[in-house]
């Protein structure tokens, strides 16, 4: 008997971190599959993963507007009070010569998470009405690349740390878009578990091959 | 036991963005897209090492004005105070806030530091090939890759005191020039940890049993 019989001719995927060849096993609901070497996560199969991610993305795009369109914090200091929104501190920092510090903080904060939201709407509300859009693919490559420079949570941190710093000068009051990027960042997170990327690279392949 | 075998030494490609695995071209230096995503496909990230190093070195010139220069100057009738990054951690520290100064510390003096020291071991022990320590050196990468984003957070509360606390007569901030040093270590050390190929650290470990056929 043979003791080793040839591999079937089921599809393989390489671990994107160590680059080992592995069996591209299908994956229950709910699970996560990892490489077997280096223990990257390879795939997950979030459950009802389309709607799910259009839903939580639809509400982060409202939370979105809310925190850009209302003031963060605002500070009142013996008698005279000042607020401010995210853009106008963008602005400020430009105004007064800190123009690549500025021009970091919109990207990050603004800019990044805006466009990966527009993005997946785009991308997935076509595919929930049952077309597929192949040529949306390159699109979404953008996306991926712009991920890593989104940085609200980071954001909100730095929210809590200055609202710590200022409590010492003022009475500070929280503005709408403060509790609207809390709020924003836990649903983007949703969001972010929820989304299956293997959705997008399916749609290239309609027989499912 | 079987011997494991990477796309590589199979003679695949796979796609940095989908995964999609595709031949590679014959010809050495061939350019190739990927079929699925039309991602410029590589075997490992071009020029890995060599970028990887040049925005090391950049980022680490670029941490010493980022911690000796102010960051902060907070004026009041009753004080001027010029704070570099540090000063800030300690005023914080002295002040009693010293959960807040933690933080700080660790997101703007810590963090930057050990992930240019921890990329520039990765970068360098891929490029003398060593063959220790495997997982924990990919381990220490996917680290490195998950808390630089966490020193933005001084950048973030300058943006905002400065845009605050502007009462004439009564107490201003501005922002001091290390502000753009440091956002620009965040920005190159960002872009290390992209360059750096994580492949390259287990590569050494499969190379040796085909190091004698190519």
């Amino acid at each position: 008997m043979p003791a080793d019989s040839p591999n079937p001719p089921a599809p393989l995927v390489a671990c994107h971190e160590c680059d080992l060849l592995q069996h591209d096993v299908p994956i229950a609901p709910g699970e996560t599959v990892c490489c077997v070497r280096c223990g990257a996560e390879l795939a997950r199969n979030p459950p009802d993963s389309l709607d799910r991610t259009l839903a939580y993305t639809l509400t982060a795009a409202i939370l979105y507007v809310l925190a850009n369109a209302f003031p963060l914090i605002g500070l009142e200091l013996q008698g005279r009070y000042a607020e401010v929104t995210l853009f106008a501190a963008v602005r400020n920092l430009w105004h007064i010569g800190m123009q690549p510090v500025s021009a970091l903080v919109f990207v990050t904060a603004q800019l990044f998470p805006l466009l990966e939201m527009l993005m997946i709407l785009l991308v997935l509300v076509p595919l929930r009405l049952g077309r597929r859009s192949p040529r949306l693919i390159p699109f979404f490559r953008l996306v991926l690349s712009v991920r890593p420079w989104g940085m609200m949570e980071v954001f909100l941190l730095g929210m809590l740390v200055s609202l710590v710093k200022l409590a010492h000068s003022g009475s500070v009051i929280l503005g709408t878009a403060f509790w609207a990027t809390a709020t924003l960042i836990l649903i983007l997170t949703l969001a972010g578990r929820a989304f299956d990327r293997r959705v997008l690279w399916r749609m290239s392949h309609p027989e499912g091959a | 036991m079987k011997p494991a075998l990477t796309a590589r030494q199979a003679g695949l490609l796979s796609c940095h963005v989908c995964g999609q695995l595709a031949q590679a071209p014959l010809e050495a230096g061939q350019s190739m897209r990927c079929p699925r995503c039309a991602a410029p496909l590589h075997q490992r990230k071009p020029a890995s090492i060599n970028t990887t190093w040049a925005l090391l070195v950049a980022a680490a010139l670029l941490y010493l004005p980022a911690n000796l220069l102010p960051i902060m100057v907070t004026s009041s009738p009753v004080n001027h105070q010029v704070d570099t990054i540090m000063s800030g951690v300690i005023f914080l520290w002295r002040d009693g806030q010293w959960p807040l100064a933690l933080v700080v510390f660790f997101a703007s003096v810590v963090v930057p530091l050990l992930k240019i020291l921890a990329l520039v071991y990765l970068t360098a022990s891929v490029q003398m090939r060593s063959r220790h320590r495997v997982m924990q050196r990919a381990r220490l990468y996917r680290v490195v890759e998950f808390v630089g984003r966490w020193s933005m957070l001084d950048i973030y509360v300058i943006t905002l005191l400065v845009a605050l606390v502007q009462f004439r007569g009564l107490a201003t901030v501005d922002a001091g020039p290390a502000a753009v040093a440091f956002g620009a270590v965040i920005v190159l050390t960002m872009f290390a940890a992209l360059t750096f190929d994580p492949r390259l650290i287990w590569d050494p470990l499969t190379d040796s049993e085909s190091a004698d056929h190519d």
